[in-house]
């Protein structure tokens, strides 16, 4: 019959005139900036560096290697390489970023510069109420600004930190195994060679 | 006829007639010469300040409403639940800036929002708004309102062709074409009515509908023939006041705003205040001629003053507009054209017939269930021939099979 | 012969001069509104209802939208390049004269037939509605007659333009 389209439209509308009073589920609408939707877990906006324990200039993972700065699309990674060294995580002594400049408004969240690190050094934040008054200095984040604790990254991406921690934890294990391995070997080959001449210098004389 | 005792009250009398003693006493303080022409002045500024500012609570209403059926909230910043937006809104459109296009018709673009209000404003002058409440008791009340509502048309194509856009000219001429169609459903639609009741002036008819048998009033929705050309009439009034779906002439995705594309600030905001209104006097002479004005719907609720159950019809309708809109998406031009000529005309002539068939077979419970009969076998094969020839089947691809 | 008659007078005049000597198209179709208005307040003030409400309802909300439909559909509103008036305005300046002296002497010499009333006599709608049906019914039919045959006529001509490039 004619007509019986529009009934049933009108009865659906109503239905969500007077759900959205009720349920919420018919009122999707978030009130921001007074409450906000938590942002998922895998959200990503600008990145960030990360730097274990507490000062965030001696326990920065970053070693300036700089394959993000070559793979990053937009080019917006800018680091200078220090002159001198500093132990990393496992005790080797590496370069470290001098300056590590990110320009926000030139980058596009591509999230290829966390790919490829190889120190799991560099990782995405979630923040994305990053508004300024200033167009080009306040847009450019330098290393200070960049910094974020290991235990922020927890709190932002619990699940991938506490991998990458696992992965790193691992990672030093294998080192300080294979160093033990090595120091007994070391040892050991001390031991014979100081064993070894003596009992020479013994069936010598 | 206030027959209960509820009603025959003082209290509620007085009530009832609250705006007539008013002005009664405000005009007794002027000497007998001045009095009627400043009782006329009284009615007329209440009505220029009531109804721009039922227009103010109907934009709130509109998009909170819209909000609300689409899972979204509607404005809630500006006052408690966002009441106070109409004034934001007054506000903004007072300070905007005014401009008028270089190649305009710079009087034509002027007059074209003044004729609009102007018209609209006319039309309040008949209705009965309560009883003993109308501005002027015209012998042929309803044959005036339907004249402003015509002349309404002569503003929208002078705005569209003014601008000298093409946008507003196409918009114009759609909108001309749309009202003139429906125009001719909207009149005969109240023939009906007019034909049963015996006269044109609106305080009449209602009169001749506020009688109960029981508890149940006399109102002319409750009859056969009233509820197809209150359909009708429901129909063509939405498509006159160019509301959803009948909204092709201002679309915004279609053409930019139709006619008034090149209004700003102030004669904009006189264009949607108009076209407001015009709903406004469409939705009171509906309420005037099919729900009993304002009579009471049940023969014990006569103690509730009639203005307000004018004005609650009048909300109501309005209320059914905006579900209209929240829910029906536009209609084509040719569609709305082809729904117009091949439909409800056709329907609503019929109709005329019907009524003609009520009045001349008297009293009994005969005409009720022949003229159902009637219409509804009429409605269904109508609905399916004058609707065919659009078969919506299997969509076939030329080239991709 | 009060102040409003010659008030009313006054704009449908102004209107139909206007219409005439005005250049642009679109501008004398709205002035020979305005003189189809000053007409409908004129009955209206002679207290003949039903003819002003009709006049404005036919008039202004149909015949005038006509116009402006045909004028838009056809040419547009472009200006004349030569002006408006035409070379041989004397001779039509003659035959108005002539026809303007034929309607005075006719109106003139009708007044004196009508008998002076004081009160006019009021027509109701449904004194008119009583003759159109009982009197007057045989030029209603024919009217609708003509009616149904120029909304035929009117679809017949749309409709061959319309097959035209087809065929």
């Amino acid at each position: 019959m004619l007509g019986d389209g529009i009934l049933k439209g009108m009865a659906e509308t109503a239905r969500n005139f007077f759900g959205s009073y009720i349920s919420k589920e018919r009122l999707t609408t978030v009130e921001y900036p007074e409450h906000r939707i938590p942002t998922a877990e895998n959200a990503r906006v600008f990145p960030f560096l990360v730097y274990d324990g507490a000062d965030g200039e001696a326990g920065l993972r970053c070693v300036a290697c700089q394959i993000c700065e070559k793979e990053c699309p937009p080019k917006c990674i800018y680091i200078d390489k220090s002159t001198d060294k500093k132990p990393d995580y496992v005790g080797k002594p590496q370069f470290y970023p001098a300056r590590f400049d990110i320009d926000i408004s030139v980058c596009m969240s591509c999230q290829i510069c966390v790919e490829v690190c190889p120190f799991e050094a560099i990782k995405m934040d979630t923040q994305f109420e990053l508004a300024t008054t200033d167009r080009f200095g306040g847009l450019l984040y330098d290393r200070k600004e960049l910094a974020r604790s290991n235990e922020y990254y927890h709190s932002i991406h619990p699940t991938e930190a506490t991998e990458v921690d696992a992965r790193l934890a691992e990672e030093k294990a294998k080192v300080e195994a294979r160093a033990k391995a090595a120091a007994e070997a070391a040892a050991a080959k001390a031991a014979a060679a100081s064993a070894a001449p003596p009992a020479k210098t013994e069936g010598g004389s | 006829m206030i027959a209960t005792s509820a009603a025959a009250n003082p209290f509620f009398m007085n009530l009832d007639q609250i705006f007539v003693l008013l002005r009664n006493w405000l005009v007794g303080f002027l000497p007998v010469a001045l009095r009627p022409a400043a009782g006329v002045v009284l009615a007329v500024i209440a009505i220029v300040c009531v109804f721009p500012g039922l227009f103010a609570l109907t934009t709130v209403f509109e998009r909170k409403g819209l909000g609300r059926i689409q899972n979204r909230l509607g404005p809630n910043r500006v006052g408690p639940f966002g009441f106070f937006q109409p004034i934001a809104d007054g506000i903004k459109s007072l300070t905007k800036e005014d401009i008028v296009p270089f190649s305009a018709n710079a009087v034509v673009h002027f007059l074209a929002p003044l004729v609009l209000v102007v018209t609209v404003f006319m039309g309040f002058a008949v209705l009965p708004m309560g009883r003993n409440m109308v501005l002027v008791d015209m012998d042929s009340g309803l044959l005036f309102f339907f004249a402003m509502g015509a002349a309404t048309e002569l503003s929208v194509f002078m705005a569209g062709w003014s601008s000298r856009n093409k946008y507003s000219v196409l918009g114009a001429m759609r909108a001309v074409a749309q009202m003139i169609s429906y125009e001719v459903v909207l009149l005969l639609s109240s023939v009906a009515v007019v034909m049963i009741t015996g006269s044109l002036s609106l305080p009449r008819i209602v009169e001749a509908q506020n009688q109960y048998s029981g508890i149940f009033p006399h109102w002319y929705i409750f009859t056969p023939w009233g509820l197809a050309a209150f359909l009708m009439y429901a129909i063509a009034a939405t498509a006159e006041t160019n509301r959803s779906p009948f909204d092709l002439p201002e679309g915004e995705s279609e053409l930019v705003a139709g006619y008034h594309t090149e209004y700003s600030g102030f004669k904009f905001a006189l264009f949607f205040l108009g076209e407001y209104l015009a709903m406004f006097s469409i939705s009171g002479l509906g309420a005037t001629l099919f729900l009993g004005g304002w009579s009471a719907p049940f023969s014990f609720l006569q103690f509730v003053p009639s203005w307000i159950w004018f004005f609650g019809k009048v909300m109501l309708s309005i209320f059914v507009f905006i579900w209209m809109r929240g829910t029906l998406p536009r209609l084509r031009q040719d569609q709305l054209m082809n729904f117009a000529w091949k439909f409800v005309l056709p329907f609503t002539l019929l109709n005329l017939l019907v009524t003609a068939l009520w009045r001349f077979m008297g009293e009994g419970w005969q005409r009720w269930v022949v003229c159902t009969i009637i219409l509804a076998a009429a409605y269904i094969v109508m609905g399916r021939l004058g609707m065919s020839g659009r078969h919506i089947g299997r969509r076939s691809y030329r080239y991709a099979e | 012969m009060n102040a409003m008659f010659y008030l009313l007078a006054a704009i449908t005049l102004a209107g139909g001069l206007a219409t005439v000597l005005l250049k642009h198209l679109v501008h004398s179709a709205l002035a020979v509104t305005v003189a189809f208005a000053g007409l409908a307040l004129m009955f209206l003030q002679l207290d003949a209802q039903f003819a002003g409400f009709a006049q404005i309802l036919v008039y202004i909300g149909a015949v005038a939208i006509l116009i402006v439909f045909a004028i838009l559909l056809t040419r547009g509103a472009d200006l004349p390049k030569h002006g408006v008036f035409s070379r041989t305005w004397p001779l039509g300046l003659v035959i108005a004269a002539g026809v303007f002296a034929v309607l005075g002497w006719a109106v003139i010499s009708s007044a004196g037939a009508i008998p002076q009333q004081n009160a006019s006599p009021s027509v109701t709608v449904h004194d008119i509605g009583i003759a159109l049906v009982g009197r007057y019914v045989l030029p209603l039919e024919i009217l609708a007659l003509l009616l149904t045959a120029a909304t035929i006529g009117a679809v017949i001509v749309a409709m061959h333009e319309k097959e035209r490039p087809g065929s």
